[in-house]
C-alpha cells in the first residue's frame, strides 16, 4: 500500500511530465513540418520561379503567372474588405452599445471568423460565378475580401475597447464633434492594433485554397484581365502537388516553401508589432 | 474662433456625425446581411436537389453522379469521425500545453515556446495536405499502422476500426492531420483563460500543501470550464469545415467502412474535389446542399459555443 502523500506526488510527477511531452508533441510537427519544406522546396527555389511562367509538365518553368494573381488577389482583397471591417468594427466599439445590430453582428460575426471558407467559395460562385457565367479573378478577390472582413472587424473591435473612455472624453470636452474623436482621437490611438488586424488577415488570405477552387480557378498562362480565371499560388500548388509529373511537384513545394515563409512572416512582423504597442501602454 | 461656435458650424458637425454613425451602422449592417445572403444563395442554389431527394438526402449512402443518386452520409460521416479524431487527439495535448505554458515553463521561454505553437495555426492548410500525403502518409503506413494492427486489430469490435491494408492515407490520417491542426487554436483559448485564473485562488492551494497538478485539476480547471469548453468548440468548428489538408490525405472514395484506415470522404473534400468538374444542374445543386449541410452545422456547433459561453458568464457574475 503506497502512502497517500508518495500518490499525489507521483501523479504529480506523471502528469507534469505528459504536459511536458504533450508540449514537445506540439513543437515536433512544426519542426517536422518546417524541415520538409525546407528540405524539398529549397532546391526549386530559384530566380527562375519569379521570372517564368507556370510550365506545362516536363519542361522547365516558375510560378511568375501564379505569384503575381496571388498578389493581386489579395492586395485587392485586402482593399476591399479593411475599410468595411473597419467601419463595421467602430460601430460595434463606438456606437453600438443600445440597439440590438452590435450583439447580433457581433455574434454572427464570430461565426463567420471560423466558417468553413470552402462554404465562402461556394457562396461566391452562387451569387457571382453563376450569374456571370465564368471563373474570374474579381470573383477570387471577392471570396478572399469575405474572409478578411470578420477578421478585421473582431480586431478593430478589440483594439478600440482598449482605448480608455478618458480619452474619448477628453476629446469630447473640448468640443470635437464625434465623428473627429473616433477618426483623430481613437483611430489613431489603436492604429497599431488595427494594422495587426489587416496583417493578420493578409496572413489568413494568403494561403487559402478553398475559397479560390471555385471562384478564380487558375489559368496557366499571364493573365492580368481579372474578368478572365486567374492563376494563384494556393491553387498552382494544390494541382502540381497532386499531379503525376517530377517536375510540377517539385515546383510545388518550392512554391509551399514561398507561401509559408510569407505567412509566417506576416505573422511574426504582426505579433512584434503589437507587442511594441502594448509595452507602450 | 467666433466660427467654431457658430450655430451653422454645430449643426454642419452634427450632421457629419449623423452620415458617420449611419456609415458605420451600415457597414455593421453589412455583416449581419451576409451571413444572412450566404445561407439564402446556398439554400437557393440547393433547391433543385432538396426537391429530388428530400429529408432522405441525409441518410442516403449513394453517390451517383451517372444515375444521378446522391445522397450525403458518407461525407457527414467521413466530417464527424475525423473531427472527432481530430478532438480526442487535440484536446488533452492542448491541456498539457496550456498546463506547461502557464505553470511549469519559465518565464523566458513562454513567450517563444507559446508563439512557436500559435505558428502552427499560421502555415496555409494546403501544405498541411501536402506534408501529411507525401511525408507523413509513407512513414504512417510503414510503421504505425501495422502496429496499430498487431495491436489493437485482433481485438473484439475495437479490432474493426483498423482492419484493413495499411494504405497511409484514410479517415484516421485525415484525422491526426486535423488533430495537429486545432491543437494551436484551443491551446492558446486554454492558456488565456488559465492566465486569468486569480493568482490568489492557485496560492491559496498552493499554500494548503496542493501539487501543481492538484493545482491544475482542482483549481484552475473548475474555475475556468467556461473557457476551456469555448476553446474546445472552435477547435471543432475548425475541424469540421477543414478543407485542402483533408483532401490531399483522405481518399476521397464515397464508401462506408467500420476500418479507420480506409478511404473516405468529409463534406469539405467532396466539395473541393468535384464541384468544379460537376455536370448537370442536379449534381452540382447536391454539392451546393452539401455545402449547406456543413455551414448548417458548424453553425451550430459555433454558436452553442458563444451561447454557452454568454451563459456561464452570467451565472459566474452573479455567483460572485
Amino acid at each position: 500500500m503506497i502512502p497517500i502523500y508518495t500518490r499525489r506526488r507521483i501523479v504529480n510527477a506523471f502528469n507534469l511530465t505528459a504536459a511536458m511531452l504533450a508540449m514537445a508533441f506540439g513543437l515536433f510537427w512544426l519542426t517536422w513540418i518546417l524541415f520538409t519544406l525546407f528540405q524539398k522546396g529549397l532546391g526549386g527555389v530559384g530566380i527562375a520561379i519569379f521570372t517564368q511562367m507556370t510550365p506545362p509538365p516536363g519542361s522547365a518553368g516558375g510560378l511568375l503567372n501564379a505569384i503575381a494573381g496571388s498578389v493581386v488577389m489579395a492586395t485587392l482583397a485586402t482593399l476591399i474588405g479593411t475599410p468595411v471591417g473597419i467601419m463595421a468594427g467602430t460601430y460595434l466599439a463606438e456606437f453600438g452599445q443600445r440597439g440590438w445590430l452590435a450583439p447580433t453582428t457581433r455574434f454572427i460575426n464570430d461565426i463567420l471568423l471560423s466558417a468553413p471558407s470552402i462554404v465562402i467559395g461556394l457562396f461566391i460562385y452562387a451569387v457571382y460565378v453563376a450569374r456571370v457565367g465564368h471563373f474570374s479573378g474579381w470573383a477570387g478577390t471577392l471570396a478572399l475580401s469575405l474572409i478578411v472582413i470578420p477578421v478585421v472587424v473582431r480586431t478593430t473591435e478589440d483594439m478600440l475597447r482598449l482605448i480608455p473612455d478618458s480619452l474619448r472624453e477628453a476629446a469630447a470636452a473640448l468640443g470635437a464633434p464625434q465623428w473627429k474623436v473616433v477618426t483623430l482621437v481613437t483611430w489613431r490611438a489603436s492604429k497599431a492594433g488595427m494594422v495587426t488586424g489587416v496583417l493578420l488577415a493578409v496572413a489568413r488570405i494568403s494561403g487559402e485554397t478553398a475559397p479560390l477552387l471555385f471562384t478564380a480557378l487558375n489559368n496557366q498562362f499571364w493573365n492580368a484581365d481579372m474578368n478572365r480565371p486567374m492563376a494563384n499560388l494556393p491553387v498552382v500548388i494544390f494541382q502540381f502537388a497532386m499531379s503525376p509529373y517530377a517536375d510540377w511537384q517539385k515546383l510545388a513545394w518550392a512554391g509551399a516553401l514561398l507561401i509559408t515563409l510569407g505567412v509566417l512572416g506576416l505573422n511574426i512582423v504582426a505579433r512584434v508589432l503589437f507587442r511594441k504597442k502594448t509595452s507602450f501602454n | 474662433m467666433s466660427k467654431i461656435h457658430s450655430a451653422a458650424t454645430l449643426k454642419r458637425q452634427h450632421l457629419f456625425d449623423q452620415i458617420f454613425r449611419n456609415t458605420t451602422w451600415l457597414f455593421a449592417f453589412l455583416v449581419f446581411a451576409l451571413l444572412a445572403a450566404i445561407l439564402g444563395s446556398l439554400l437557393i442554389g440547393s433547391m433543385p436537389a432538396i426537391k429530388a431527394f428530400g429529408f432522405g438526402f441525409l441518410f442516403n449512402a449513394d453517390w451517383n453522379p451517372v444515375t444521378e443518386k446522391f445522397g450525403a452520409l458518407v461525407p457527414i460521416i467521413g466530417t464527424l469521425v475525423t473531427s472527432i479524431i481530430a478532438l480526442s487527439i487535440g484536446i488533452p495535448v492542448s491541456f498539457g500545453i496550456a498546463l506547461f505554458l502557464t505553470e511549469m515553463s519559465p518565464p523566458w521561454l513562454r513567450r517563444p515556446l507559446g508563439t512557436a505553437i500559435e505558428l502552427l495555426a499560421g502555415i496555409p492548410s494546403i501544405i498541411y495536405g501536402m506534408w501529411g500525403l507525401f511525408v507523413f502518409a509513407p512513414l504512417f503506413a510503414k510503421y504505425v499502422q501495422p502496429w496499430l494492427q498487431g495491436t489493437f486489430g485482433k481485438l473484439p469490435v475495437i479490432g474493426l476500426l483498423f482492419e484493413g491494408a495499411p494504405m497511409g492515407i484514410g479517415i484516421l490520417t485525415a484525422g491526426i492531420i486535423l488533430a495537429i491542426m486545432v491543437i494551436p487554436f484551443i491551446s492558446a483559448v486554454m492558456r488565456d483563460v488559465f492566465e486569468i485564473v486569480p493568482p490568489m485562488l492557485k496560492e491559496s492551494a498552493y499554500g494548503l500543501g496542493a501539487t501543481t497538478w492538484e493545482v491544475v485539476w482542482n483549481v484552475v480547471l473548475p474555475y475556468t470550464k467556461i473557457g476551456v469548453v469555448g476553446g474546445i468548440m472552435l477547435g471543432l468548428g475548425r475541424a469540421l469545415g477543414e478543407t485542402m489538408a483533408v483532401t490531399f490525405v483522405i481518399g476521397n472514395a464515397h464508401q462506408l467502412h467500420a476500418s479507420l484506415f480506409m478511404p473516405g470522404n468529409s463534406i469539405a473534400s467532396a466539395l473541393a474535389n468535384e464541384f468544379t468538374e460537376a455536370e448537370g444542374e442536379l449534381y452540382t445543386s447536391a454539392l451546393i446542399e452539401l455545402g449547406l449541410i456543413l455551414f448548417f452545422i458548424t453553425f451550430i456547433v459555433l454558436a452553442s459555443a458563444k451561447i454557452l459561453l454568454i451563459q456561464l458568464k452570467k451565472r459566474e457574475g452573479n455567483a460572485t
